[in-house]
This record gives structure tokens, sequence and C-alpha cells, in this order.
């Protein structure tokens, strides 16, 4: 079941860079996420798996305030990026998503050029001075999102027309340009052939050296591969977390072995 | 027979029909049959109604014209006195041949005296009034024979209609009832029948537009016989007089109904944006679900209330602004911008409604994606959600420019109805469609140019509105796919 990480690394010396404490999160009367506390290290793939319905999605989109755009959704509990809590009144929950990128399961790029995509955020944070700098943080930002061989002749093509693969690469280059701290991935490769799903594996582990990667994942495998952390979570509690070789090779709990051999899920 | 009667002598026949038919397989046993009883029901029941219903209509759309050419021909051009023409001849027929039906109902005259009365030994004119039928004249022999001609023609062809109608009924229930046993695949039949009776609805449809295109193809056509194209579309004065020599240029009109309907547009395109953007990504659900009823509620109201709302209220309000006692441009309350800003506020609804559903149509996935670049609302609905939804607001202001084009009782009231060519929008002016009302109500005459323009005008106005709906599905179906 567990397969070596591409390269092995030294996680221990990262600092925290997002603790959770006894985090509620209630949909409506639905009691969604119970009590979660983790702590998420910096320059490190965190793996979220578990079966469906766990939370792990909501426990995701609490990082980056997601959840405030729907209504019924009420969470509870300390969040603190660099030991600021992003829960406080005093936080722009839109300066915060900044910071805190994410990636969607499917992907979405806007109906606009390749360009404008990637474009997008740096434009909306005023990170470009002029057009050349502009041009520069495209650039790099595709680069980046290992897209930019098969695009720098078309920047100009709508990015609706590229593969899904492709796409979900755009949007990765689009979430890295506006240069987030901490970079929140959705299922990224659940709407993707293994090829392409491969190349964001590829990706993943290369976003690594810059950024702290929060990665939730239906594959094991996937999971195994990419991430230096793993936390098991199940009905809405997080019953596990650890090094990513310790969870799959030798859980404590009994639920997350059943899990990762099948049993449950 | 009444038509009522026949009506629904078909009607019981297809009930016993469906009993009939329902039974005969319940009742047969053996073998469980292809489809559930109450098919073979309805399949004797279509069998019965279906003909004989077609057979009824078309031969009430067709007797008419068949008896009125007999009795056209039979007339002849000796019996048109000077000054008069056929049609006016033919309603006096009609006329005296209801009468006469009117008085063998009353029983003042049996049907036997109706055939045979002469004018030369029965004063007509007297023994109609007894029966309660006022008659303009005397009744010439000729229009009274015709008439006798015309209710015998007439009976006979209700007659036959009857006995058509009732055999194919008969036919139908017996052929259906032939068809019921267990091994008749009667639900797929019933299939069929419903699909050709969509398809005839369908068609109805279809073909009563072509009737109205030709009808009006027709007559531009004989108005142009009788006045030049090139006047009509190069002249600039609309000067319509029904003693002869009028001019009737269109640019007055046409200029009139876009300077109005670009006014409506200037109002309701933002407002009606605006509302949508607020009511698709900014109000909460209790807002939205008392604000948008209520918004549509606008679009309940009937133009007409519209129109005296112009008149009463926006027209004295604006006059009090820029008429004499304000700034002084404006002479009545009946002006172009009265009528523009009332057509605006009908038009808001139209805006709202059809960019709200637009709106909401675009992925949640990509405001989510804006949401997580860090965008603000403000900025997602700019950036991403309003280009995404583009091509369909687009089309939603291209319906809404039709709309506003053929609007008329909001201009009869609003706008005034001097055609004229001017840019100050606090002049009255008048568009194509109230005119095509002011030249057709009264005692028009049809051969005259100047109630045939009506027609032109129609015409002209149809292939507008036409051509921008075509554009705006056009837009519509062309970006369409580009989010998903």
């Amino acid at each position: 079941m567990y397969d070596a990480p591409l390269r092995k690394t030294d996680v221990e010396a990262n600092e925290i860079k997002i603790s959770a404490k006894d985090v509620q999160v209630f949909y409506g009367d639905n009691h969604a996420i119970k009590d979660v506390s983790v702590e998420l290290q910096d320059k490190t793939v965190t793996a979220f798996i578990g079966p469906s319905g766990c939370g792990k999605s909501t426990f995701l989109r609490c990082l980056n305030r997601m959840n405030d755009t729907i209504d019924v959704c009420r969470v509870e509990g300390l969040i603190a990026l660099d030991g600021e809590d992003i829960y406080d009144k005093r936080v722009d929950p839109v300066q915060l998503r900044a910071k805190v990128g994410m990636v969607f399961q499917k992907p979405n790029p806007f109906p606009k050029s390749i360009y404008d995509n990637v474009a997008y955020g740096p434009r909306i944070h005023g990170l470009a001075k002029n057009k050349a700098e502009l041009d520069d943080i495209v650039e790099k930002a595709l680069r980046r999102g290992a897209i930019w061989n098969e695009v720098k002749d078309r920047l100009h093509a709508p990015g609706t027309g590229l593969s899904g693969g492709q796409q979900q690469r755009l949007c990765i280059a689009r979430a890295v340009a506006t240069e987030p701290e901490v970079l929140l991935m959705d299922e990224p490769c659940s709407a993707l052939d293994p090829i392409a799903t491969a190349q964001v594996e590829e990706l993943i582990d290369e976003l690594r050296t810059n950024y702290s990667v929060v990665i939730v994942t239906h594959s094991m495998q996937q999971a195994a591969r990419v991430s230096q952390k793993t936390a098991f979570f199940h009905l809405g509690n997080l019953v596990e977390y650890g090094e990513t070789s310790q969870i799959f090779t030798n859980p404590v709990d009994s639920r997350t072995e059943s899990y990762i051999t099948g049993r449950i899920g | 027979m009444p038509v009522l009667w026949l009506f629904l002598i078909v009607l019981a026949l297809a009930a016993i029909g469906f009993i009939a038919g329902r039974m005969r397989v319940t009742s047969a046993g053996g073998k469980r049959p292809h489809s559930l009883p109450n098919y073979y029901g309805w399949n004797v029941a279509m069998k019965v109604m279906v003909p004989a219903y077609l057979a009824l209509v078309v031969w009430l759309l067709a007797q008419p014209f068949l008896v009125n050419s007999q009795v056209v021909g039979m007339l002849g051009d000796r019996a048109v006195p000077e000054g008069s023409t056929i049609g006016l001849v033919m309603s006096d027929v009609r006329r005296v041949a209801d009468g006469l039906d009117a008085t063998v109902a009353q029983g003042l005259m049996t049907s036997e005296e109706a055939n045979s009365i002469r004018t030369e030994f029965t004063d007509v004119r007297d023994r109609l009034g007894e029966a309660g039928v006022a008659l303009g004249s005397n009744v010439s022999s000729e229009v009274l024979s015709a008439a006798q001609t015309y209710r015998t023609l007439n009976a006979t062809g209700n007659f036959w209609m009857s006995t058509v109608v009732i055999l194919l009924a008969v036919g139908g229930l017996a052929w259906g009832i032939t068809q019921s046993h267990g091994s008749f695949r009667a639900r797929n039949s019933v299939e069929t029948g419903v699909r050709i009776i969509l398809l005839s609805a369908a068609m109805l449809a279809i073909l009563t537009t072509i009737g109205i295109v030709l009808s009006l193809v027709g007559n531009t056509w004989h108005f142009f016989q009788i006045y030049p194209a090139s006047k009509f579309f190069g002249s600039f004065t609309w000067s319509p007089s029904f003693g002869g020599g009028s001019e009737l240029g269109i640019w007055p009109l046409l200029w009139g109904t876009l300077y109005i309907s670009i006014i409506a547009l200037i109002v309701a395109v933002p407002i009606g944006l605006f509302a949508a953007v607020y009511l698709s990504e900014y109000a909460g659900p209790r807002m939205r679900a008392w604000a948008k009823p209520l918004l549509e509620v606008l679009a309940g109201i009937p133009t007409i209330v519209y129109g005296l709302f112009a008149l009463l209220t926006v027209g004295p309000l604006l006059l009090s602004v820029f008429g004499r006692d304000g700034l002084g441009w404006m002479q009545a309350g009946t002006a172009v911008m009265t009528a523009g800003l009332v057509m605006g506020i009908m038009l808001i609804p139209f805006v709202s409604s059809l960019s709200d559903d637009i709106i909401n149509s675009v992925p949640q996935s990509l405001r989510d994606g804006s949401y997580g670049l860090g965008a603000t609302q403000s900025e997602t609905i700019k950036q991403v959600i309003l280009p995404a939804a583009l091509p369909g607001i687009v089309g939603a202001v291209l319906l809404a420019a039709s709309r506003a084009i053929g609007e008329t009782m909001i201009v009869v009231f609003g706008a005034g109805a001097a055609a004229r060519l001017s840019l100050n929008p606090f002049d009255a002016m008048t568009t194509v469609t109230a005119k095509i009302v002011s030249q057709l109500t009264g005692d028009a005459d049809f051969a005259s140019p100047e109630a045939l323009v009506a027609f032109a005008l129609g015409m002209t106005l149809f292939i507008i509105t036409l051509g921008l709906n075509v554009f705006a599905l056009y837009i519509v179906r062309k970006y369409r796919e580009q989010y998903e």
C-alpha cells in the first residue's frame, strides 16, 4: 500500500504554518466537524484522507474562509495562520484568501485567455507595476505550473480550450501567481486521467519547496506518493494525524487501519 | 344540426368507444393483453374523435368560402349597384338570409315559405321586421333569391357535414373496437396518436404565423402598387390626408420608434442589470424570496396602465421641471422622454428577470475560483461573472429592445401623435405602432393608401423585430458554450 515518496525530506525541521484548535463546523443543525485540532507545517505536503462526507473538504475550506460564502455554515474554535487567528474580526477574508490560495476539484478556468486567467490575481492585488512585470509574473507562474511549454505560443487563446489536465495545471498556475503562502487543493486530480494526474502530482512535489500544500484526496496511493504528513478524517472527527509513512505502515487507530486496508469508506 | 350537438355526439361516441374497447379486452380473458386496458379504451376514443373533429374543423372553415363564391357567381355584376361593391351586396345577402332564419325560427314563416317568397308578392322588409330583423332598405329580387340560395346551400352543407362527421365517428368506433383484442399493441398506437395530436398543435401555431405574415405581405404588396416604395422609404414627411395627396414617409415614425426605444433601454438596462446582479449575487435567500416576485409583478401590469401612469403622473412631473415654469424645453406632457421613461420602467423586470436567470446559470465553480484567489464580490462580478454571462445578457437586452419597438399603448398616451423628426427628447413624437392604430381605426377605406400604409408599416416593424430576435438568438447561441 505504501509507496515511497518521491523525495525524502526532513519534515521535522519545518515550523508550524497553520494551527487549528477545537474547530467545530455546523451546516445549519448538522455538526460537520467535531473538535478538530491539527498543526500543519510549512513547506510540507499534508494530505487529508477519509471516506466521502467525512468533513475533510469542509475543514479545508475553513482554512481560507471559503465557507463564509455559504450562509448556513458556522465555524467555531481557533484557526491561526502564522499565529494569527484568521476568524478574528479584523482579518479581511479577501486578503486571507490571497495568502491561502485554493485549487478546486474540477478545473475552473475563467472564460478568458490563458494569459488573463493567470494575470487575474496579480491584477486584483496590484502585484505588477507595469505590463513587463505582469508578463514576467505570468510566465513564472505558468512555468511553476509546468504548463509554460505547452501554452507559450497561445497565451491569448481561451483557457477553456485546453484539455482537462492542462486546465487544472492552468488553475494551479493561476493560484500560484498571487504568491500565496499556503496552497489548498481539494481533490485536484479527481477529474483528470492518469497521465495528467502524474503531471499534477509531480508539480505538487515541486511546489513544496516554496509553499505549504494541503491536499484532499480520495486516492490513498496519491496521498502516499505526494504527502509527508497525513490526516485521517472519519465522520467529522480527526482520527489520526502523523507522518505519512507511519500512517500507512503502522497506524495507531484501528479505524485508520480499516480505511487504509479498504474495510471502511 | 347545430355544431354543439355534433360535438357532443362525437364526444359521447368516444366515451362509449372508450368503455367498449376497455371491456372487450378485460372480458376476453386468456393470455394477458399486450397493453393496460385503458390504452385500448384510449385507442378507440382517439379513433372516434380525431378524424371526426378534424373533418368538422376543416368543414367549418371551408364551407363559408365555398358558399360565398357560389352565391357571388350567381349574383353576377348586374346585381351590384353603382357606387357599391360586391362585398356590400354580399353582406346584404347574408343579412337577409339570417333574417329569414330568424323568422322561421320564431314560427312566423314556414321554411317552404322562406324558400319560395318573391319580392313581387311579399314585402320582405315588413315580414322580417315582424321577427325583429331591421333592414336598411327594401330587398331587391336578386338579393332575396341570392339569400334563398345561400340558405339552401348552407342547409345542405350542414346536413352533409353532420352526416360525414357522424359517419367518421361511427367508422372510427367500429374500427377501434374490432382492433381491441389482446394481441393488438394499443399502447404503441396511443403513443402514435399522442404524437400526431402534439404535432398538429405545433403545426397550427406555425401555420398561423405563416398566415399572418402572408396577409401582411399581400396587403403590403397591394400598398406599394398604389403608392411608390421610393416615396415610402425616401420621404421625411408623414402627413396622411384621406382626401388624397398625402405624404407617407416612414422616417419620422421610425425615428420616433428608435428614439423612444433607446431612451427606454437607457433606463431599463442599467437598472435591470444592477437589480439582477443584486438579486443573484448579494441578496440573501429571504430578500430574494420576496424581492424577485415583487419585481416580476411589474411585468404583469398591463401596458395600458403604464400608459395612464405616463399620462397622469410622469408627463405632468416632467412638465413641471422642464416645462414653461421650469427650464422651458417642454411644451406639453406628452413627449419622447415621458414615453421613454415609462417604457423603461416597463422593461426593467424583463431585463432583470432574464439576466438574473443567466447570472445564476454561471457555474458556482467560477465564483469559487475567483474568491479563492482573493477577489472581492464586486471584482468577481465585474471580471468573471458578467463576462461569462455577457452573451445571455445581450440576448436579454435585444429581446427587451424588440419589446420596446413593438410597444403601443404607452406611446399613444405618453408621446403624443405628432410625427416629426427632431432631436429634442422633450418634443412630442410618435411611433410606427401608434400610427398603425390611428390609420386603421375609424372609417378606414381599405382600398386607400392611407389605410394600406398600416400594413407596410407593420411589415417594416415585423422585419426589424425579427432581425433583432434572430440576432439575439445568434449571439446567445454563439457564446453559450463558452463556460460549459
